[in-house]
């Protein structure tokens, strides 16, 4: 029975995750100073970054070329640390739609987006995404034409994705930064496209 | 670092065989069909690095191209959709 | 997982609690992704979650399992002990 303000018990797994920081920390593994500054760092991550690299190859279309043939050294052209795994930029078409999903667990280009959102490490979009794409793209909203191919990409090894998505009519002499604004993080997991209203 | 195998366009089959470990090659892509996409780059075997070990010497990893209808028996969609997995060369023949 | 039926897509999103933002932390710390010594790498984070019980990949939670999976990681490199880690868990429980 609880009483209002009192503390509550932690539960297991709290337990495991406060006890497993302080072995470590006791044991000089990890110090108090560098989890806070992954948490800062973490913070950090949003679909910002992964915005403006579509809206640079948006507006450049020689950078859209170099992000397409090496995501990761495009990024570190915006200055965006792609660390370890490699990014591949896949570009949506008036022919094609590009999808991201990863059915083995949940890799995701957080280095660009963030942490991803519960509904993609969900049972339903991992086991649905790569058998009937279309049908969880109306789940989203998203309606395409039948003449449309669709390109679902499984992120299983070291490789990690970003949608290029096509850059909406009445966008034109915007800025990058009004660019970046419309582009969301859906839009870049390939579950939506940017709209300019 | 072992050779790569296989050039984009190739054809290639993903093997059949259902071991213990950790594997990253999808059920749902084993004994399948598809087109070799691009070549990744080398990179550690994660069976072996989730065992503790080195992953060495690094393996040739490939996007392996597959038409969704091939895969799923009952898919319905364009039947130019495609599924596009990364999978280890040791995984393909 | 790709390709077992399941249902439609809920679209949740959860603003992740402070406890498990500092498991996604510990994650990154351990595994060196920007640097430091390498402790464990993510293919035994995965194997560990992948080889926990199906009910109870169920009943947990996505940061629960990590906690679960990393914990483990850290018994079998010898990082920490089993025993640490039952000593230090009783001692967090009595001061909470």
């Amino acid at each position: 029975m609880s009483e209002p303000g009192k503390y509550q018990p932690y539960s297991y797994f709290r337990l495991m995750e406060v006890s497993l920081r302080e072995l470590l920390v006791e044991k000089g593994v990890l110090t108090e100073a560098q989890i806070a500054d992954a948490l800062e760092d973490m913070r950090q991550r949003s679909p910002e970054r992964g915005a403006r690299v579509v809206a640079r190859a948006w507006v450049s279309d020689s950078f859209r070329r170099r992000l397409l043939e090496d995501g990761t050294r495009a990024c570190e052209e915006l200055g965006l640390d792609v660390p370890a795994l490699r990014l591949v930029a896949v570009e949506n078409t008036p022919q094609a739609h590009n999808m991201i999903v990863c059915t083995l667990c949940s890799c995701y280009p957080r280095m660009l987006l963030g942490i991803p959102p519960d509904w993609y490490k969900s049972r339903s979009y991992r086991s649905r995404a790569v058998s009937e794409p279309r049908a969880v793209l109306s789940e989203f909203g998203l309606l395409l034409d039948e003449k449309t191919i669709i390109r679902v990409h499984d992120s299983t090894a070291d490789m990690r994705y970003l949608v290029l998505p096509m850059r909406p009519a009445g966008t034109e002499g915007w800025s990058e930064e009004r660019l970046a604004s419309i582009v969301t993080r859906d839009c870049m997991i390939g579950v939506a496209v940017p709209k300019s209203s | 670092m072992l050779e790569a195998r296989f050039r984009p366009g190739d054809r290639v089959r993903v093997r059949k065989a259902y071991p213990l470990g950790h594997i990253r090659t999808p059920y749902y892509i084993r004994g399948q069909s598809g087109v070799i996409e691009r070549v990744c780059g080398a990179f550690g075997n994660p069976e072996e690095l989730a065992q503790q070990r080195s992953g060495e010497p690094k393996q040739p990893l490939y996007r392996v191209r597959f038409l969704q209808k091939d895969v799923w028996p009952a898919y319905r969609g364009n039947p130019e959709d495609v599924v596009e997995v990364e999978i280890f060369q040791h995984w393909l023949e | 997982m790709g390709g077992l039926p399941a249902g439609k897509v809920e679209r949740t999103e959860h603003d992740y609690a402070e406890w498990e933002r500092r498991v996604d932390a510990l994650m990154v710390l351990l595994s060196a992704v920007h640097g430091g010594k390498r402790l464990m790498t993510v293919d035994e984070l995965r194997k560990n979650i992948e080889a926990l019980p199906p009910d109870a990949y169920d009943r947990m939670s996505y940061y629960e399992r990590w906690v679960t999976s990393i914990t483990q990681t850290m018994i079998q490199r010898g990082v920490i002990t089993t025993d640490e880690l039952g000593r230090k868990m009783e001692e967090v429980r009595k001061r909470a």
